[in-house]
């Protein structure tokens, strides 16, 4: 009942019943629980082909590929191409399919571990500029996670290949998976809007930095919090992680920001730092002293912020103070 | 269209019933009444039971429903998958139906062609967004299945933080089979929240029997006692909206 889609021999060729194009499989790109994308050959060049059991499942996913298909969306995910029922020699059951942009490049995270965690930063900015089209055009994309990420290029331009969570605004989340799920740690509901994308976002940077997914402890929000102050990358970023999880960022476009704001603040400790160290450390110390230089300097942020709000108070009773002494002079020499 | 209902029952099991009536039988009885059954089977890691497993099958067929048997660690998703794809199906049966009754009575939606294909899936989208489910899972607590009962409530609760993202409401009863005094046992009453699983489960004993049937039958009876209050208080409006076949 539930499908367990049988693979297709390499080299057959698929007729479309409706539309009669050809596709020659190449090789498998991937497989998930309702169906296999293959590589396929048509008359336009390569394109990937995904075959399913449920044709109402390859509508629906058409239907979103279409909207991607529209202008500001184009660059996220693949290209639309066709849809049509399959016919080929050996056939076990109805088959539909549809036939898509062939996105060329390594997964997201080979790409960090070949190229090194400095891109992760850049690309989780880029995808947060896709993310704002997408929902500015009513969808959310849900099943966001590395294995659905691509790196291609060159230039480097992340996309997604896997449109099957993409959900329209104010739903319920098509598809998941667990470790980049707000259900799933208990950071909220499965209500497809843009705090869901952007929660999982963040949990995509986590699983850059550490490389691996882990399991769901006892307190889940602790366990996250701690993951992200025990890696120095994730650190560098805590506060814009954090207030993802926590769904502080309304639209992509506020979290894009807070990222870059991050990073220029980073930069600049960086070179005063590198200043300090010119002065007087050695070489081999330099981890330490810009991991103690940049606890002071929190600590140094800390204060003033306390010193600027009681200042503030202090200001606020001067205020109030004065206008109430002049009131009182008005009561005295003019009602008087 | 006004708000239709999907009525299911979700059986979560890792046995062959082996006490009371023909658990098909029942299954059977429930379809006629417009209530799907779905089945889970647990599979242990190293026992494969293919009677129980052959079973779980003909239980979901007899409901009209959809199965599937997965390990102990896969439930959250599989109870998610099952549950959201079962009403899909009861859903693309009513459009089925509507479609029919407009162009004759072969068309199927995959007869249509893929363009038109895609405007019926997105009205069936649309129904299980703002459709009223309601579900009541149906647990084996036979002693095999003690160490699994964490992972089931685990899964049950995960299933209502999905479903209530939903726009359309929704309504989660409980029965366990064998009972404490019979052979099936309501242990939550309908509730739109399954957050009182939590208190519910450490209660919960674990016995010999497994009377899959008797327990589907009660199951039904509790179908209708929310009917025939609903009736008393609403006249019969409520049937007419009832999907179903």
């Amino acid at each position: 009942m539930m499908n367990s889609v049988s693979n297709i021999p390499l080299g057959t060729v698929i007729q479309g019943k409706w539309h009669h194009h050809h596709y020659r499989i190449v090789k498998e790109l991937g497989k998930g629980a309702n169906g296999v994308v293959y590589l396929a050959e048509s008359p336009h060049g390569q394109a990937a082909l995904k075959v399913s059991d449920d044709s109402m499942l390859i509508a629906s996913e058409v239907n979103v590929l279409k909207s991607f298909s529209k202008a500001p969306v184009k660059t996220m995910g693949p290209s639309f191409y066709d849809m049509d029922d399959a016919i080929y020699p050996g056939m076990p059951q109805k088959r539909s399919f549809y036939v898509m942009e062939y996105v060329r490049g390594p997964l997201l995270l080979e790409f960090v571990k070949q190229k090194g965690d400095e891109w992760i930063v850049v690309l989780m900015i880029q995808l947060l500029s896709s993310l704002a089209h997408l929902h500015q055009e009513g969808w959310i994309f849900g099943d966001l996670k590395p294995d659905n990420l691509i790196v291609s290029g060159p230039p480097a331009t992340i996309r997604c290949i896997d449109v099957g969570g993409t959900t329209k605004a104010g739903r319920a989340i098509k598809e998941y998976t667990e470790f980049f799920d707000r259900g799933y740690w208990g950071f909220g509901s499965r209500k497809a809007e843009p705090t869901y994308d952007l929660f999982a976002l963040a949990m995509v940077m986590v699983n850059c930095a550490y490389k691996k997914e882990f399991k769901k402890g006892a307190e889940p929000e602790k366990q996250l919090y701690r993951a992200i102050e025990g890696h120095p990358l994730l650190k560098r970023y805590e506060r814009v992680l954090k207030a993802a999880l926590q769904g502080k960022y309304q639209s992509a476009a506020n979290m894009k920001s807070a990222m870059l704001k991050e990073g220029q603040l980073i930069e600049s400790r960086k070179s005063r730092q590198k200043k300090q160290q010119q002065k007087n450390a050695p070489k081999p110390a330099v981890n330490q002293n810009q991991q103690v230089a940049s606890r002071s300097r929190a600590a140094a942020a800390k204060r003033t912020s306390v010193r600027k709000k009681s200042g503030g108070l202090f200001e606020t009773i001067l205020i109030v103070c004065s206008v109430l002494a002049l009131y009182c002079a008005y009561v005295v020499l003019f009602l008087l | 269209m006004r708000k239709g209902h999907v009525n299911q029952i979700l059986l979560i099991t890792d046995g062959c019933s082996n006490h009371g009536e023909d658990p098909l039988a029942i299954a059977s009885l429930a379809k006629e009444q417009g209530i799907t059954v779905n089945v889970i089977g647990i599979m242990e890691e190293n026992r494969h039971d293919h009677e129980a497993m052959k079973e779980v099958e003909g239980i979901a067929l007899a409901g009209g429903g959809i199965y599937q048997v997965v390990y102990v660690q896969q439930l959250s998703q599989t109870v998610q998958m099952v549950t959201k794809k079962a009403m899909t199906q009861t859903l693309q049966g009513v459009v089925n139906k509507e479609l029919q009754q407009i162009l004759g009575k072969d068309t199927e939606i995959e007869e249509l062609p893929p363009d038109k294909r895609g405007e019926v899936m997105e009205v069936v989208d649309e129904l299980g967004e703002t459709v009223h489910l309601q579900v009541l899972v149906l647990v084996d607590t036979s002693a095999s299945m003690k160490p699994k009962l964490p992972t089931v409530k685990e899964a049950l609760i995960d299933l209502s933080i999905s479903l209530n993202s939903r726009i359309g409401e929704n309504q989660f009863g409980m029965c366990v089979f064998p009972g404490k005094n019979s052979d099936a046992e309501i242990v939550l009453n309908w509730t739109p929240r399954f957050d009182s699983l939590s208190s519910i489960f450490p209660k919960l004993t674990t016995g010999g029997i497994t009377p899959t049937g008797p327990a589907l039958r009660e199951a039904l009876q509790h179908f209708k006692s929310v009917r025939s209050r609903k009736g008393l208080l609403e006249a019969k409006e409520e049937h007419d909206d009832e999907f179903g076949f």
